[in-house]
This record gives structure tokens, sequence and C-alpha cells, in this order.
């Protein structure tokens, strides 16, 4: 059976969701994955010619709120959790650098 | 007294004749005694739901007025949050986590005076069949402790079949609900969507998600969506919707019930056993003097492909919050920003959840978006279409819930596609967002529960309930409990 996704294309796809799949895994996925995307592939023998998509299974639109502030988590519970914190600010690794890659 | 009937404790406690204390006192001695062999739960705060328990027996030892579940002991599943204890959703990434807010469900349990002793197990981020998918080891099934409870609810259906609990909350994406009941032998019900404010449940595919009770029947069941259902504002996808009172509904007439059984659902894959004791089911509304008639839902084949590409999608977009930056797990030594991100998904979440993630990403990739996600989302609207038309006919689909009876633990957690097939019957309910309902319809030759399920139109969750009580005023299958429960009533 050819692999309906190599296992470049999941290396390329686990860098767009931001994971690091060791090697023997990108072999593993690519392999599971071929299978679902095979079984899934039955959804062309469909004619769905005319068919709205349905993102939503209800018919409710728009729903609003009146624009007024509310209060909403205060700082210290809102950095309750953070992996490290300095004030009120969550501390990160440095995002603007002109070595580091994007 | 018994652990039968949620709605006689509830009676037992106001009237006095028993107190919220001894309750509770219970289900901490069941927890002591089962979780050893059974790991329905992930956490309990034993401390906190007594000083609970002792209010609620104060306010009714001085007549005042209290809620619908008052002093009633519930465990709840660890992808909603509460404000106490830690929200894990069974992950490493959020094994530290401590929710800043109660879940609107939560907060109406607790307003309605029940006593939420815990949280349940569950596969990671609500995504498996069988909770073997959970970073804390799986829950086994009470009633074979070698067999998986069903997920991604697991330990919510256990509880309540082992006799911890009368009632619980899970969560139900693409059967999460109903395949855990239909596993464990007890009553499990998906609402219709938008009918349960997902406000602080954590999110795994967000147009097919809902919040739903499990319980041993259904008078239980309803009084327990009663409580949770409702508009809340801050869940744009709730309807305004009135709630009816799902209870008293059950007492009235029901004339001629229509059921509907499709052919589609009865075809190859189904084991055998499932199939006679499911159509013995069928031949019992028969006896009710219920119209039993087939339908047609020709799309239905497509429902597993379509629910894995949709739910996959939505979840890639749903997880990308878990990043290491504001809360959750973050790995010790990033080299970036960048690594900081991957090396930390990749650390914290385990493999399906992994695996999922990546299939999400694909069908909603450049290049692959039209041939995966949107042609998915077409065949969704067909599902629902076949749907709308069967319910012009009938006044319920009639079916089982899973096409095997429970599976062994370890069976397969190496063929994710197979795992997968154990949804066959109930992802196209969440793709039209139509309620559908569990209940134990029999046993297998060796002792294993099997459910039937029950389908809907959009908000019919009345009738629905009122049809489900027709079979079990006729049959016994849900008051059964497993050699496990023999412990329950003593103290």
């Amino acid at each position: 059976m050819s692999s309906k996704i190599s296992e470049a294309e999941v290396r390329h796809v686990g860098h767009l969701s931001r994971l690091n799949p060791t090697d023997e895994e990108v072999q593993l996925f690519s392999e599971q994955l071929s299978e679902i995307l095979a079984y899934v592939e039955q959804l062309n023998e469909v004619d769905t010619t005319d068919v709205q998509p349905t993102a939503h299974a209800l018919s409710i639109r728009n729903v609003f709120r009146e624009d007024v502030p509310t209060p909403g988590l205060t700082p210290d519970r809102a950095l309750a959790n953070a992996p490290r914190r300095e004030g009120h600010f969550f501390a990160v690794p440095k995002v603007l650098d002109q070595d580091s890659g994007a | 007294m018994s652990l039968d009937s949620l709605i006689e404790i509830r009676d037992a406690i106001r009237s006095g004749k028993t107190s919220s204390r001894e309750w509770v006192d219970r289900a901490l001695s069941r927890i002591q005694e089962l979780e050893p062999k059974l790991h329905a739960l992930v956490s309990y705060d034993g401390d906190r739901a007594m000083e609970r328990a002792e209010l609620v027996d104060e306010q009714i030892a001085g007549g005042q007025a209290v809620g619908e579940l008052a002093g009633v002991p519930i465990l709840i599943k660890d992808n909603l949050c509460t404000s106490w204890g830690r929200t894990t959703c069974s992950s490493k990434i959020l094994e530290n986590f401590e929710a800043p807010y109660d879940a609107c469900v939560v907060q109406k349990l607790e307003a309605a005076g029940a006593i939420i002793v815990g949280k349940t197990n569950l596969d990671e981020f609500a995504m498996g069949s069988s909770t073997e998918n959970s970073a804390w080891g799986p829950t086994r099934n009470p009633w074979d402790l070698e067999r998986a409870p069903g997920g991604s609810s697991g330990g919510s259906a256990a509880a309540v079949a082992a006799g911890i609990v009368a009632g619980s909350l899970g969560s139900d994406t693409g059967g999460s609900i109903r395949q855990p009941a239909s596993f464990c032998g007890v009553t499990g019900l998906k609402p219709t969507y938008g009918r349960v404010s997902r406000y602080g449940l954590v999110a795994y595919g967000s147009s097919l998600d809902q919040i739903g009770p499990f319980a041993r029947n259904i008078y239980d069941l309803a009084l327990l969506l009663k409580v949770i259902a409702g508009h809340d504002p801050r869940d744009s996808t709730c309807v305004n919707e009135p709630v009816p009172d799902y209870v008293a509904g059950l007492d009235r007439p029901l004339g001629k019930m229509r059921i509907g059984y499709a052919e589609e659902y009865f075809g190859e894959g189904l084991d055998g056993e499932v199939r006679r004791i499911v159509e013995k089911a069928l031949d019992e509304y028969r006896a009710a003097g219920a119209t039993v008639m087939p339908i047609h839902l020709p799309h239905m084949k497509y429902a597993i492909a379509a629910y894995y590409v949709i739910v996959t999608a939505e979840a890639s977009s749903n997880l990308a919050r878990y990043d290491g930056v504001h809360y959750g797990y973050r790995t010790a030594d990033p080299r970036d920003y960048i690594d900081m991100y991957c090396t930390s998904r990749q650390e914290g979440f385990g493999a399906e959840v992994r695996r999922r993630i990546m299939l999400g990403t694909y069908v909603l990739s450049s290049g692959y978006y039209d041939a995966y996600y949107l042609k998915a989302a077409k065949v969704r609207t067909l599902i629902k279409n076949d749907f709308e038309k069967a319910f012009e006919q009938v006044d319920a689909i009639a079916c089982p819930t899973s096409p095997t009876p429970p599976i062994r633990i370890g069976e397969r957690i190496n063929d994710p596609l197979a795992m997968y097939l154990l949804d066959v019957y109930t992802v196209s309910a969440n793709l039209a967002g139509i309620p559908g309902l569990s209940m134990p319809c029999g046993f297998t030759a060796t002792g294993l529960p099997v459910g039937l399920q029950l389908m809907g139109p959009h908000f019919g969750e009345e009738q629905l309930l009122q049809i489900a009580h027709a079979y079990q005023s006729r049959t016994d299958w849900h008051t059964r409990w497993p050699a496990i429960a023999d412990g329950r009533s003593g103290s």
C-alpha cells in the first residue's frame, strides 16, 4: 500500500502542529495516519454537489450581548497556573531575536 | 436503602430519614474499597464534600428550602472545570492545572445542593473509546476488571455501575457517554447540542461536544438533565429554549410510539450476540404496542469518516492553546520559544492526542482543506438530513449502542482505526446534533452488558426519555448490579 501521508509530510504536519515527534513516531504515525486517511477516502463516493457544509448543527446565528464590561479574572488568578511568572507577566523564552528561526 | 435510585436518596435526605453526611461517607468508603481495583477517579475531596453535606443537613434540619439534588453525592468527569482541586483531562499537560472558575454545570449542580465528591477518569482530552488513553492509567469495567469500561467517560460510567454514586456527569463528542453506559450496564444521555452549556467543559470538538448525565434509571437521568440544562450567556452555542420538567413528563401517557430501526445499523461488523439482544429489545417495544418499522439512513456508512475528519480538525484548533505559555506543562529547558511549544506539547500530550492533532492539522492544511474537511462538512449535512427525514416517520430511532460487547483492555490499543470503529453507531448523533441515550437491554452469555441506543429529534428529550422509560418499566436489565458492587449498601 502506498503511503497516503509520507514521513516528510508527517514531519511537516508535526511542525505545523508544534509537536516534536521522534523518528520512530514519524514512521509509526505515517503508517497509522495513512491507514486512517485511506479509510476516510470513501467520503469521495458521496455526491455533494450543491450541498452546503454544516459547521454548526443548529440554526442559531449572531449571538450578541450588550457591550458592557464585566469583571474578568484578576491578574493573580490569571497568572496562578503560569509555569514562570514575573510580576504581572508570563515569563517566556525570548521571542524577538535575530538568531531564532520561526 | 439502596443506591438504585438517586431520587430515593434525595427524598430520604430531604425528609430526614437519612443524612447527606451518611451518603457522602458511603461514597468515600466505596472509593477507598474499590478504587485500587477500579480506578474510576482521578481525584476527590472528602473534606470539602463533608463540609457541604453538613451544610445541607443543617439547612434541612432548620426547615430551609433546599435544591432538587440537595445532599446527593455526585461525581463529574475530569474535563469539567472546578475552581477547587485540579482539572487534568487525564493529561500530563494539565496535571497540576487549577481551573480559575467553575463550569456552568458545576455551578448548577451545586446550586441544586448536589455534593460533588470528585473527578472521574477519562481518555486524555476525551479522545478515546476505552479510557485506556488516560495518562493516569485505565479505568476497569465493574462487570469484568480485565475489560474496558468504554470511553471516553469510562470513570463516570464505572462509578455509577459499581455503586460509588447514583449519578455522575460525562461528556459526549462521538459517543463518550453512550458507549461507556453500554459497556458498564448503566443509562447515559447525550442531550441535543446546545441543550447544556459547555462553559467550563474543556473543548475537544466544539461543534460536537455535549455534557450529559449517567444514572441507573430514566427518572434519575431526567432529574440530572433538568438540573444541568438551560441557557447560559457565557456559551454562545447554548440555546435559549425553556427547560421542561423532564421528571414530571415521564408519568404522562405516551400514546402510540413509532420506533424506527435502520438496516444500516444492523449490518456487517455487528456482533451476533449484540444483534440478538437488541432485536429482543425491539420485540419488547412491539409487545408494548409500539410500531417498530424499518427506516433508511443512507449516509450512515460515511459517519465515522466524516466524524474523524471534523473532530480531529476541531481538536487541532482547540488544543493549540496548550503551548506551555500561560498554564499547563512547560518543558524544563527550552532552546527558544518554538522549542518551548513543540517540546512541551510533545512531552505533555499522549500518543493518541498527538495523532489526532496531526490528523486534524493535515485535513485543514493548505491543499487538503477542500478534499477532506470541506467534503466531510458537506457529508455531515447529508447525515443530518437523513435524520430529519426519518423523524418525519418515527419518534425515535433504535439501534445497538456498540457493535461489540465490552472489549478487553489492550485489545485495540495498537490499532487506532479499529478503536475508532467502536463509535460506528454513536458519532452520527453528534454530527447531526440530535439527542441520544443508551440503556441496558441485556447481557451476553458471559455476563457482559449490552446497551440499546435511542435517538430523537432536536430538543425532543422529553419524548425520548418517555420512550426509554416505557422500556425500563417493562424490563429490569437496568436494575442489575455487578458482583463488585455487593458491598454497596453495607455500613
